[in-house]
Order: C-alpha cells, then structure tokens, then sequence
C-alpha cells in the first residue's frame, strides 16, 4: 500500500519560500484570526473543545490534553500559569525547533488561546539554552504580537490581559520532565518533584495550579480552535487524532520532519517511501520510534496479538514495517510514540556501540537526585565503554540487565525508565551481539563505519 | 563586578519578569557570563545578592547546568553534537577533526586563544547530522571535510577586528 499523503496542519509553512516569522507574513497568511474569534467565547467552551478534540499532549508521554486542563485546581485562589515546554531534548527530536524559528507566532496564537481558556494571566515559555537564536526570535515575535494587543493588557479591547516571558535553560536535559522544568524556572537545580503531592495541575510553580504543554501541542490547540474539536477528532485515527510531527534521522536517504494524520502511517512507509529507504548497498537493522528513550524495535521481528480496531477485537500479526505510527500501536509492540523521534540504524552499526553511546547521554543527563538512576546509568555508562575501549566479556548483557532491571521504577521521575529502556530492549533483542561482541571487535570491519562511543 | 551598562539594563528588566527574584537566576548567569566570559566567584556573589539569596543558591546551578563555565574560552565556541543520531553520521569524525585543526583537546583553550571544542549532548537538529554550533550559530551536516572549511574560515577571521565578525 503507498504511503498516504502528508496533512501538514501545524508544520504548513515550514520551509515555504518566502515565508518569515515575523508579524506581517503571519497576518498575512490569517494569523490570529483564529483567536480574534476565541476572545468572543466563553473560556469553558474552548476547553470542551479541546476535550472533544482528544488532542493527545506531543511532548513524550501522550497525555490527553484536554483532561491535563480539566485537572487544574480552580478553586485555590492562586493565579494559574501556563508553562511551555520547548526544552526539546529528548534525542533524535527537532519539530519544535523549526516553530520557533520559523512560525513562532502560530505558537504565540496558540499559547494566548489556551491562556484564555483557562484563564491564565502569566505564561513562560521555557526554551532550550541550545536555542539562543530561537530565543531572540521568540522574544522578538511576542514583542511584536504585544504592540498589536494580541499579547498584553485588554487583549483586543476584552479586559481580559495576559503576558508571555521568554525563559532560557542552560543545557539540562532533565528540565525536560515538567516538574524539573518547574524547579529550574523556579531558580533552583531541576530535580523533579515527588507527585503526589506536586502534580503541576495543583501545586507547580510557585506553589501554584500551572498547566506544562509542549510546543506542538500548542498549535494544535490552535487549530482545534479554529475547526472544533469534533472536525479535529475526525483526523487521525480513534483515540490517536490529529496529525503528528515525526522527526527521522539517521540511516535513511531522506532524513528529516514529516507531518502524517496519526495512524495512518506505518514505520515501513515512512521509512522506505517517505524517506527514500536505506542507504545504497545498506539493510535497516534497528529503529528506536519515539526519541532515544523509547525500546528499539528489531528489524526482522514479528509482533503479536490482539487489538481493539471499532468495537471488535482484531489479531494482528505486525513486522517492524507493519506497525501504524500511533500511540497506542507502538505502546502495544512494547515500545511508544514518545516525542516522535524516529532514530534509525542499518546494518553497518554495532548495537553495543550505540548502547554505548545512549547510555554515555543518560549517566551526564542524570540529575543525581535518586540514588539508582544516578549510579545505575554510571555504570551502564562504563561497562559499555569498557565493552568498547577495553575487555569486553560474554556475560556484559546479563550484567548490564541486571543494573538496568534495578533502575526503573525506583526513581522519583520517569527518567529511571529513559535509561533503563535503552539497556532492557537492546539487551533482549540482540543480546547475541553483546555476547559476542570481543570477538566482533577483533574482526575487521570497513574503515567508513564511525566510532559511537 | 564590571558589568555593561546594557547588561546591567537588561538584569534590571528580567527580574521584573518573575513574581519572585529567584527565578532570574538563570536569566542572571546568563546575561553575567555572556557579559564577561564566564561565572567567576565574583559573580556569583555578585548575583546573589542581587537577587537576595546565599552564593551557595547561585553557586549550585553554576556547577548543575552544562552551559555555565567557571573559566574563559577560547574567542570562538565550537560545540560539537555527540548524540546518537550525530554519531551515527559520523560525529566523532567531525570533532576530531576540529581538534586536529587547532591542535586542542576538548574543553580547552586552543594555542593562540582562538577556539574551545566541546563535545556536547543533543542539539535537536539530527535531521541534518552531524551537527555544530559556533557560538550562537547552528551549522548543519558537517562532515569532516565542512569542519575543515569552518575551521579554515574561523583561522581567517581571526585576524580581523571584531566588529566584522
């Protein structure tokens, strides 16, 4: 079956010639239209939209968006605040680079939408430090919006009045996890916070009901409220709706970002169609689907089981190609959706090396605060390396396993699973590559296949 | 301290940004370090009474957050990605070939005071691997062939007076 077509709703404009992030080129192109409307409803309606709409949140953990909004304490008498999560660290993700750069007012449009339909009066927008030029066209952009009181006091003659600040990190991958994204805000080293009690919903920053949305989910809830939730349900499929930004890097002929209904989609479509296939004279080995955290599917596996499709149970009996990009189909294979970060490898690349190289980002990125994520992703850190640089020995996979099994749910965050993932899945689907990884080593192998670790 | 008067304009505005002074912390060591290089104890001092709050308040993010150094670099920052989707395209390469090209080792001063290399996680651009950043500027699918063209670029304005930067 051919790939379907690409439905680019939030990635429209990128890469369009001619088309600038500045004010003019957005109005001219109907900017904020969408929210000259939504100041006219009522603040409820537009979050019924957004529930109708079954938006699911783009930053990781696909988290229904309209419920996220629906958890927040209303009643606390404390000012409500949006926080935007544009850290975009998870590995092999890069969408929401290209919206801040080149569309950030579709983001802006987005963030006042939700800020006047929860009634928020403060909103930040934590972006990576690595993104010093987005900040200041960030930073530029709100200006601009605010001298055309879309952005500031009485929001087009409403009363109603909101500001957007422009905060940037300083290289932490863990400010990524909302609560850690909060503390870091908050002035202080971003550990992550124990939930219960601190979910951001009723105690965030400040102590107070805050709502952490990804940047793309953001302009969806632009375009959600611009069509309405029910047309918006109607993209994508059941329970998956919308499109999807995937991000696919690595050994393919044409890297890069695609935007696809949800769903509609499968892994074999979007590598070999999409994006050209493998290299020349190369065969796909392995493909992590949702950012570097997520378990690595196999090439050549098969999956099985059954699965809701309407109101019937389904079989369904899936390889690697098979699998609809999806929420729910990737959790079902043991894998996720995650950010959306398709990672690729082919046949050229040592699975022991690029374990090597994940772990090597997980032992810096750790925050340290939780004893087994700490020392765990260390010294899956250097049994790797070791493996790589100095002796390695048959029974590394069951070692490596054994601290991973150690590490994930026990930590205060999810971080413990981000990096015992990697290890589990590279440990259970080539586990004959780490046995035989010494003797591997010793064979000779093409000069043109790059160190990992 | 001898901050800018621009810099010190901009610390006056940011801290109004936030309901508790803490929270400009960032902002602070940031505006502090591209003012004067890096976060000398000085500084830290310096902004945390600036902020009401113990050195030890500054101090602990100084040593947390990667971007932060407590020594000068060198004129240029050459950030190289490290990350899986870059090294799998070949990103030890392209750093290895920065080094050769100024004879430095990473997060060193090179001879002469020209650059310092570092090896740093994620840029969230694999799309285009491999990926460097030259202060403030992204530099996409550089090989070590492009590494060798931005190295002989950076050498040739090395000379040159600053502003033509």
């Amino acid at each position: 079956m051919p790939a379907p077509e690409q439905n680019r709703l939030i990635f429209r404009h990128i890469g369009e010639p001619g088309y600038t992030a500045d004010l003019d080129c957005y109005l001219r192109n109907g900017g904020y239209g969408v929210l000259r409307k939504a100041v006219q409803r009522k603040p409820e309606e537009l979050v019924d939209e957004v529930k109708k709409s079954g938006l699911r949140g783009r930053g990781g953990a696909g988290f229904p968006c309209g419920v996220k909004w629906t958890l927040l304490d209303r009643k606390s008498g404390k000012p409500i605040y949006l926080v935007v999560n544009a850290d975009e660290s998870e590995p092999g993700t890069f969408k929401d680079r290209y919206i801040i750069h080149q569309d950030p007012h579709q983001m802006i449009e987005g963030i006042m939408i939700t800020c006047f339909a929860n009634k928020v009066e403060r909103a930040y927008v934590y972006i990576r430090g690595e993104f010093p030029e987005g900040a200041r066209i960030l930073e530029k952009a709100i200006a601009e919006a605010r001298a055309s009181n879309f952005v500031g006091p009485n929001i087009l003659g409403t009363g109603y009045g909101c500001e957007i600040y422009v905060h940037r990190g300083a290289g932490a991958y863990i400010c990524g996890e909302e609560t850690g994204l909060i503390e870091s805000l908050e002035g202080k080293r971003p550990y992550p916070r124990i939930k219960p009690p601190y979910f951001p919903a009723v105690l965030g920053l400040y102590q107070c009901p805050t709502i952490v949305n990804n940047v793309e989910t953001l302009c969806h809830v632009k375009h959600i409220a611009d069509m309405g939730g029910d047309a918006y349900s109607k993209i994508g499929t059941p329970n998956n709706t919308g499109t999807r930004i995937l991000c696919v890097s690595g050994h393919v002929r044409r890297p890069g970002y695609y935007e696809f209904e949800v769903g509609r989609v499968t892994m074999g479509q979007l590598l070999n169609e999409v994006c050209g296939g493998p290299l020349p004279g190369r065969t796909f080995k392995a493909v992590i689907p949702g950012g570097s955290s997520a378990k690595v599917l196999k090439f050549g596996e098969r999956y099985k089981g059954k699965r809701k499709v309407g109101a019937e149970m389904v079989e369904y009996d899936w390889g690697v190609e098979d699998i609809p990009m999806d929420f729910d189909c990737l959790a079902m294979i043991g894998s996720m959706g995650g950010s959306g970060g398709v990672i690729v490898m082919d046949d050229s690349v040592s699975m022991v090396e690029a374990l090597g190289n994940i772990n090597a980002f997980y032992s810096h990125e750790s925050c340290g605060q939780c004893t087994p994520c700490r020392e765990g992703s260390l010294w899956m850190k250097k049994i790797t390396a070791r493996m790589v640089h100095g002796e390695a020995r048959p029974e590394d996979g069951a070692l490596l396993k054994s601290v991973a099994d150690q590490i994930a749910g026990r930590t205060i965050c999810a971080f413990g699973e981000a990096c015992a993932w990697p290890t589990q899945s590279f440990i259970a689907k080539f586990g004959d590559e780490f046995k035989g990884y010494a003797l591997a080593k010793k064979a000779a192998r093409p000069g043109d296949v790059p160190e990992l670790v | 301290m001898n901050l800018g008067a621009q810099t010190l304009r901009e610390i006056d505005e940011v801290i109004t940004h936030y309901p508790q002074k803490r929270s400009a912390a960032l902002p602070l060591l940031h505006l502090v370090q591209a003012d004067q290089g890096f976060i000398s104890h000085e500084a830290v001092e310096w902004i945390a009474q600036k902020l009401e709050l113990q050195p030890i308040n500054i101090f602990e993010l100084v040593t947390f957050y990667p971007m932060f150094r407590q020594k000068p670099i060198g004129r240029r920052h050459i950030k190289v990605c490290r990350t899986l989707s870059c090294a799998i395209m070949g990103g030890y390469r392209t750093c290895a070939e920065f080094q050769r090209q100024f004879a430095t080792g990473l997060g060193e001063v090179s001879p002469g005071g020209e650059v310092t290399i570092e090896f740093v996680e994620c840029l969230a651009s694999c799309g285009t691997a491999p990926v460097v950043m030259i202060d403030d500027e992204l530099h996409e699918k550089v090989d070590a062939a492009r590494a060798r063209e931005l190295s002989e670029k950076i050498k040739a304005e090395a000379g040159a007076p600053a502003a033509s930067r």
